[in-house]
């Protein structure tokens, strides 16, 4: 950086004195190391041994057990399974059922698209509260609970008007003109989305699609409510089932929850730029 | 909606004969929108199956006296039909008269507001400091995002592992230091920081990555004007950071404040509401009615999610202002 030069000439705009360089960077570095030390102490906790899970001191004894006896001796796999179903078949159903609407939403002016509105933003902050006694006894009726299909039904609520609310934010930075001129080569409504939206909007497909997945992978409330016995359980259920009254594995916890945690994170590293501004769409454009 | 949308394919076809005439109207409407309608009819439907009608239930349910004892159920081969009856509105008011409520809507709205300020200013003036020529910004960037990457029952089951009182690593540090192990999760004000702390912790990423779009969409010049002008660094941020970030940090603020007084996973897996009710939320006190409690209280937990519900449209009308103010035409 310039700072070493700032001294001998009158500083640049933008440049800053040696103090504040410093300082800047102390702070940087404080908050990096709060941001990053519990996720890391996760993964040292996991490479030791079970009985050394609460010792202060780094790896002393390096050991791959507690990964070894989660993948083999636990059901985390079939948890692993249940959840990348059950979460997997909500996005695509999600995306591929709100897309549509958020295109109508985004280009058309119609009777009855404000209480479309006003019933996406609405059902889109639904707390659990409300709907999860409801759907827990609709489920019993229907059979439905401890099976992955009652889940994702439950995670539709969640994930349909999610989707069509950041699809719209997409579709509304395509520029209308495309349509126009899909419209003057004869092409039907469906036809231009079809045809020339929906190629243009892949990356806001995706990016809708990652974000409703991380929603559900993230998922408790519900997945602990209408999910028991060990097959059935996905991966937020049953890592609670390492840690609580009566024992406490935190070698096998940990382990599990760095298995879980990587690819999510290596995945959410490539994708977060787009995250924010689908949430924001609108509110940075102009 | 929906109604409408079955009839679109003869509508269409006899849209040029009958213009004019009272059922004209909405012939014409729906030769203009039928593909609109068609293109909102999915979600619409499975809207109304997936959500309207649990929710219409949970209504009802909630002016009954439904429990784990009176519902519907199947026990080994006996069909027990359901028992239970309309009480009309007397859940509710047994709720607002008591207590409890009260409580935990201070609470939740204390969590919600702490949670949101702290998150939003430590978000902000991280993003200032990212916002500038720097060496390995992109070293901290990718540091400071770390919390959100992480599924967040994860990483609350490391703070779990930190904040542990026996020998978490937090308090092993304590009494290096010589000082008393302090009860992070199971002394009521402790827990109520500790959730708060780790809350922000998850939070202050979003915020930060938010800040940094919307500072980075706040043009140059103006900065570079207010200089020739003699403003110095507050001034600068005063009057041009801080307006230009207005429409984002609205909308972000919002969402945050509704992610927060919805946020289920923190609450349950830190400390299930404890010690004794002092960190329940409305959505985790909802939650323990139904699912904790023995008997499982239905109805009651029906009528507070209600009661939720209702704030939170009270939240949708200032989000939509905001929305409105942005220029959204709808």
């Amino acid at each position: 950086m310039s700072t070493s030069t700032a001294t001998k000439k009158p500083r640049a705009r933008g440049e800053r004195g040696p103090l504040a360089s410093v300082g800047l960077h102390v702070t940087l570095v404080v908050a990096s190391l709060i941001a990053v030390f519990p996720p890391l102490w996760l993964l040292v906790t996991s490479l030791k041994p079970k009985d050394e899970a609460f010792t202060t001191d780094l790896v002393k004894d390096f050991t791959f057990s507690n990964y070894a006896h989660v993948l083999g001796e636990t059901e985390f796999l079939t948890w692993l399974g249940n959840s990348l179903m059950v979460v997997g078949l909500t996005t695509v159903i999600g995306v591929f059922i709100s897309a549509t609407t958020g295109y109508a939403v985004s280009r058309f002016k119609f009777p009855g698209m404000r209480p479309l509105m006003w019933l996406l933003l609405i059902t889109q902050m639904f707390p659990v509260a409300v709907l999860i006694v409801p759907l827990y006894n609709l489920l019993a009726t229907l059979g439905l609970l401890n099976q992955p299909v009652g889940l994702v039904i439950t995670y539709l609520t969640i994930a349909i008007p999610f989707c069509a609310w950041m699809m719209k934010g997409y579709f509304d930075t395509i520029p209308v003109e495309i349509d126009e001129a899909g419209r003057v080569d004869g092409l039907n409504p469906f036809g231009t989305f079809w045809r020339l939206i929906l190629p243009l909007a892949k990356p806001g497909l995706a990016v809708t699609g990652f974000y409703a997945f991380i929603t559900g992978w993230a998922e408790v409330a519900y997945a602990s409510a209408f999910m028991t016995g060990e097959e059935n359980l996905t991966l937020a259920g049953g890592l609670q089932t390492f840690v609580n009254q009566y024992t406490s594995d935190w070698g096998s916890l940990t382990a599990a929850a760095v298995i879980v945690a990587v690819p999510a994170a290596v995945i959410f590293g490539f994708a977060q730029r787009h995250l924010v501004a689908g949430l924001t769409a609108g509110a940075t454009k102009s | 909606m929906t109604v409408l949308t079955e009839k679109k394919a003869p509508a269409a076809e006899e849209v040029t004969k009958a213009a004019g005439r009272p059922q004209g109207r909405i012939r014409r409407a729906l030769s203009t929108h039928w593909y609109a309608w068609a293109m909102v009819a999915p979600v619409v439907a499975v809207i109304g199956v997936i959500i309207g009608w649990p929710l219409i239930r949970g209504v009802y349910l909630s002016t009954t006296n439904a429990n784990e004892a009176n519902v519907e159920r199947t026990i080994g081969v006996n069909h027990i039909p359901a028992t239970y009856e309309s009480v009309g509105l007397e859940n509710y008011t047994t709720i607002l008269s008591d207590g409890v409520f009260w409580d935990r809507l201070i609470w939740t709205l204390v969590w919600t507001v702490s949670c949101v300020t702290l998150s939003f200013t430590l978000g902000l003036a991280l993003a200032v400091m990212l916002n500038r020529k720097l060496k390995g910004r992109t070293f901290y960037r990718m540091a400071l995002i770390l919390p959100w990457a992480v599924p967040a029952f994860v990483s609350v089951f490391t703070w779990r592992l930190l904040f542990n009182e026996k020998n978490g690593l937090f308090n092993s540090l304590l009494a290096g230091g010589g000082i008393d192990a302090i009860p992070w999760l199971n002394d009521p004000t402790w827990a109520k920081l500790s959730v708060i702390a780790v809350n922000v912790w998850l939070g202050v990423p979003f915020m930060l990555i938010a800040m940094l779009g919307g500072l980075q969409s706040i043009p140059a010049d103006l900065y570079e004007a207010a200089e020739m002008d003699g403003a110095n660094a507050w001034q600068r941020f005063r009057h041009i950071t801080l307006p230009g970030l207005k429409p984002v940090s609205s909308t972000v603020v919002l969402i945050s404040g509704i992610w927060t007084f919805n946020m289920f996973p923190v609450i349950f897996l830190l400390t299930r509401g404890g010690p004794g009710d002092a960190t329940e939320i409305l959505v985790t006190y909802a939650y323990r009615l139904s699912f904790v409690v023995s008997p499982r209280d239905f109805a009651g937990s029906a009528a507070w999610g209600v009661l939720i519900l209702v704030l939170l449209s009270l939240f949708a009308v200032v989000y939509r202002r905001a929305l409105r103010k942005q220029g959204d035409v709808w």
